[in-house]
Formats: structure tokens, sequence, C-alpha cells
């Protein structure tokens, strides 16, 4: 007697299949050959090459950079989702769906329009450069373009979280004799902290792994404006395809643990959803 | 503290939400605010908590006047209707928010709490979070959170009505306990007739941003000012007939009505509540309506009978005892006599 099957929708084991074989051909594949290659070289040569002088320095702005990126967007990407929520205006609509551009938008077309807005002849840029302010080939400019691309993320993630937040529990901690600032931060950024931090790391991974814009505006000068992904691609255009990769496994390792620490960051978060 | 609230009247943009209420609550009192939805009930109750400013009229606690006072400085605790509890924060520091807030030091406020966790039986529940608790739970630790920094007084909007029937029963009489031995001024929202009269010794009852009437429960239901409170409380038959020199037409019936004695005849409202009909097999020679029995609810302690009248387009709700209906041997089809032990006519308000 065959058994029988108890679920609802038939296919289980066909999708499963087709879930794990294509997770292996496009995920799984790739990053074993990256490792494998990296591999070829011996340990002291992997540290060499993943250690040099050029190569910390891109290591130290990409995360620097991303770090300062993911920041300023936490903090406006919670303004802007407060807004959103706790504010009718006109437009609403429009600016929310606006929000999803950095998403859809072509990096290179953000590097593009940004550095046509800060190299110093630009609309923004003449005014900025002459104060001292360096918004053109300056880890600066890769701040500002990284702020862009990684922006959705915190909005995205604060404002469902902020949408089921009750306005009765500012009422509530005001009625209980707590001030405007008490209130902010003992009732309403608590719940918020685990949305806004998945936001944040998501903005960060992201950040991490951004080229196509930074390119445009950072300058991609050896141990001043050059980020490791750049620093990659410099290593494959000279043939050192063991060296590039040895760099790869460095980023993957980064990206793993960021990973790590949204998923714990999401479960966190779950605990305030009810 | 007493509250006195002077002519509040309160718009949202066309909406009239209050419209000049004037209402008094003495201090220790626990008044009812009872009124269908949109009728201001809440308006009022967060006008009172300074929730809302008032555009015309003043409040007051005592002699103070408040109208302008924010909430934050009025110490008042407020219960909501959804408890409002804070999730990301313990049972215990949810009703030690508003010492924390105060800066009371530790060790009162650990003693504050856990006699207060006492007052709510949940002692042991101090580390809970409020999304491990039950409604009835969580509605105790909201009023606890509330009358943990000693209000002046006490509001609560319609802080039953998410609880099942059960659970709201046994609430009732709890707070009620509960304002005993506390004796804060206590202000009650409610939309349920039965719970205002169970809880409160004074109901007020509101119907559009106005007051229709405020006094005890008992004054309030056998004494019903106007249409509005009669048919809000409780089931009632309405007919419609005139009065003429202290009598009462309805159709072929006729009754006295002493209080009634204009000379011209003037048409009016009949309204009877169900008990103060009674019914018989037989006309018994008191003025009746004779009626076909339609359904009948035997079971609880009264026995509830729908009747249609054989003359006019009439449905009637009768309740006598359940022993009363056994010795009448009716049955549903069967015709029957109704007759008023008592009614109460509403003549239509001449100054529209």
């Amino acid at each position: 007697m065959r058994p029988v099957s108890r679920r609802v929708l038939p296919g289980f084991s066909l999708t499963l299949g087709y879930s794990l074989f294509y997770l292996s051909l496009l995920v799984l594949l790739p990053l074993s050959a990256c490792v494998l290659k990296a591999t070829s070289l011996s340990p002291a040569e992997f540290w060499d090459a993943v250690s040099t002088p050029r190569a910390l320095a891109a290591y130290r702005l990409t995360l620097g950079a991303s770090l300062a990126a993911a920041l300023l967007d936490a903090v406006l990407g919670f303004l802007v989702a407060w807004v959103l929520v706790r504010y009718e205006f006109p437009l609403r609509r429009l600016f929310d769906a606006l929000v999803d551009l950095p998403f859809a938008l072509p990096t290179a077309v953000a590097g593009l329009v940004y550095s046509s807005l800060y190299v110093p002849s630009g609309w923004l840029g003449r005014y900025l450069v002459p104060l001292g302010i360096e918004t053109y080939h300056s880890p600066l400019a890769i701040v500002l373009v990284l702020t862009f691309t990684g922006f959705p993320f915190v909005v995205r993630t604060v404002q469902p979280v902020l949408e089921a937040l009750e306005p009765e529990l500012e009422e509530a901690a005001a009625i209980l004799g707590a001030s405007r600032w008490q209130t902010f931060t003992r009732v309403l950024l608590p719940p918020l902290v685990p949305a806004i931090l998945t936001g944040f790391a998501l903005s960060f991974a992201r950040a991490l792994g951004e080229y196509g814009s930074v390119i445009f505006v950072a300058g991609n000068l050896p141990e001043e404006t050059e980020i490791a992904p750049m620093l990659i691609y410099a290593r494959l255009e000279e043939y050192a395809y063991a060296e590039a990769t040895a760099l790869a496994v460095v980023l993957l390792g980064i990206s793993f643990v960021l990973l790590a620490a949204i998923n714990l960051l999401e479960r966190w978060s779950k605990k305030y959803a009810a | 503290m007493s509250i006195t609230i002077r002519d509040v009247s309160k718009r949202f943009g066309a909406s009239v939400a209050l419209d000049g209420v004037t209402l008094e609550v003495p201090a220790g009192g626990l008044v009812a605010l009872l009124g269908p939805s949109g009728s201001g009930k809440t308006t009022l109750l967060r006008v009172i908590a300074g929730l809302e400013v008032p555009d015309e009229g003043s409040i007051h606690y005592g002699e103070e006047n408040v109208t302008n006072l924010p909430a934050r400085q009025r110490n008042l605790g407020f219960v909501f209707q959804h408890y409002a509890l804070f999730r990301h924060l313990s049972v215990f520091e949810n009703v030690a928010f508003a010492l924390r807030v105060r800066a009371w030091p530790e060790e009162r406020v650990r003693e504050r709490v856990s006699e207060l966790l006492h007052l709510i039986r949940m002692e042991d529940f101090g580390p809970r979070r409020p999304s491990e608790l039950s409604g009835g739970q969580r509605q105790r630790v909201a009023l606890a959170r509330a009358l943990a920094a000693q209000p002046k007084v006490l509001l609560l909007d319609e802080p039953f009505g998410a609880l099942d029937a059960q659970v709201r029963q046994e609430l009732r009489q709890w707070l009620r306990r509960l304002h005993h031995s506390v004796g804060v001024t206590t202000v009650l929202v409610t939309h349920d007739q039965e719970e205002a009269f169970e809880v409160a010794d004074r109901v007020v009852l509101l119907n559009r941003g106005r007051v229709e009437q405020a006094g005890a429960p008992l004054e309030v239901f056998e004494n019903p000012a106007n249409s509005f409170v009669m048919d809000f409380l409780g089931r009632v038959n309405v007919f419609h007939g005139r009065v003429e020199a202290g009598r009462l037409f309805l159709g072929g019936l006729e009754v006295p009505c002493p209080d009634n004695l204009h000379g011209e005849p003037r048409a009016a409202a009949v309204y009877v509540r169900p008990h103060e009909l009674d019914i018989d097999g037989e006309p018994n020679g008191l003025p009746s309506l004779p009626a076909r029995v339609l359904h009948v609810n035997p079971a609880g302690p009264v026995a509830r009978v729908h009747l249609a009248a054989l003359e006019g387009n009439l449905t009637l709700q009768v309740e006598v005892t359940p022993e009363r209906w056994q010795g009448l041997g009716l049955k549903v089809g069967d015709t029957a006599y109704v007759s008023p032990r008592r009614a109460r006519v509403f003549l239509p308000d001449y100054a529209i």
C-alpha cells in the first residue's frame, strides 16, 4: 500500500529538487569555484595577496565608507519612514513610491548623475568644492553615492513596524507622565530598533558589494579612493586571477558574517511583531 | 478630586462631536458615559484626559482649570480599549513606567509595583511579556499601570469591550471592588447599558454630542427623560397613538394617561417595556390588544414572547415569568390579549 500524502498541494519532491539544483548551479558552484581558485595559492601567498597595503587600504575604505553610508541611511531612512507613516500630505503616495527608485535604477546611472552633480563644475560641486568639501574623487563622494543606493532598505524595514505601532502607545506614555523625549526613547524607539538594525545591515551589505556607481565618482586611486571590488577588477586586468579570487574570498567571508547577523537580527525583531 | 465640565464643544471638521456638554463628576464617584457609537462619549473622555483640546468650554479638576494643561501634567490614569501596553517591556516595567519617568528610586518602584501586582492578583507575572497574557490579564495590567502613580482621576475607554462575556462580567465586579478600595474619581465610557448600570453609581447618557440625561441607574431607567433614553436603555415596544384629556388612544385601545391633561388631541409615541406588558388567553375586561403569538423563547429567567397585533402592522415583545407562560397554555399561532401595566408617553418636541 502506498503511503497517503497528507499535503494539500502535490509536487513537493519535484520543487525541492528544482530548488536545490538551482541553488547549486547559480550560487554554490560559482562560490566554490572562487574558493577553489584561491586555494591554488599557498597559505603564505594567499596571505600576501590579501594583506598588501593596497588591499588593506581598499578594505578599510570599503568597510568605512559602507559603514558611514549605512549609518546615514539608518538615520535618514528612519526619518523618511516616520514621515510617510505618521503624516498625511499631498503626493505622499508618490514620495512613498520614489523611495524604491534606488532599487530600480541601474547603479551606473546613479554614479553618472552623482558625478555630474558633484564635479567641481557641477550643480552642487561648484558651491561645495570651493568651500573645501571634496565631493569628487574622494571618500566622501563614495559615501554619498553609497547612501543613495542603500537608502530604501531602512525605510522599507522600518515602515511596516512603525505602521503596526498604535498611536495610542504615545498617548499612553504621555498620560503616564513621560516627556516627548522619554516617549521617543522609551516607547517608540525600542520596538523599532530591530527593524532599524536589519535595515542598517542590509544597506551595509549592499554598500560592500556596490561597484557600478562608485567607480564613476571615486577616482579609483590606489590606497586612496580604490574600493575592494575595484581592486579585484584591477587584479583581473593584470591577469592575477588567483590573487583576485583571494580578495574575493575575503569579501565573501565578510558578506557571510553580515548575512548571519541579518538573520539573527530578523529573528530578534520578530519577537516584537504580534 | 471632582471633575467639572462646562459647556464643552468639540468639532472635527464639519461633524460636531460634543455640543455644549456640562457635567459634574463628584470626587470619588464612578460615572459611566453611555451612548451609541458616534455619540461623543469617547471624545468627551479624551477631552477630560487632555488628549483633545475643546473648541469651547472648560475642564476643571477640583478648583483648578486644566483646559489647556497637557495630558502628561494632569496626573491621571487612562485605560485604553485595546490596552496599549508597551510590548517590549515586561509586565513589571509596564506597571513601573509612570514611576520610572518620574525618577522614583529603585526600591520604592519595586515596592509600589509589587503592591499593584498584588492588587490585580498577578504577583507572579512581573517578568512576563504582554504577548504572553490573556486579554483579561492584559486589561488588568493596563489598569495597574494607570494606577501606579496614584492618579487623581481614572479614565477608562470601553475597558472591557474587547473581552469575552464571562471575563467581562468578572472584571466589572472586580473594577467595582477596586474602585471601592482605591476611591479614585473614575469615568468609564461604554456603549453597553448593562455594564454602565452594573458598575457605575451615576450614568450619563450621550447622544449626538449632547447629554440626554444624567442620574443614578435606577432613576434613569425608571424615569427616562425622553424617547432616546427610553429606547437606548433596553428593549422597548413603541406605539403611535394620540393623547387627549388624560386618556391615551391606541387604535381601539384606551388607557388612562394622567400626565397629559391637554384638552386637544396630540400625536404621541408610547413606550412600553416588554416586562410592563401582560398577556392573557381571554379578554379579561381590561383594555387590551388582540395579537397572534409568533415566537416564544421560554428558556431563561423570563419567557420572551413575540406577537403580531391582529389590527395594524405592529409587532409586540412581551416578557412574562416562565410560570405565568406555562399557566397560560398558549401555543404559537394562538390569539392572546396584551395589556399594558404601565406606559410612558413622549410627545413630539414642538420646538422643532
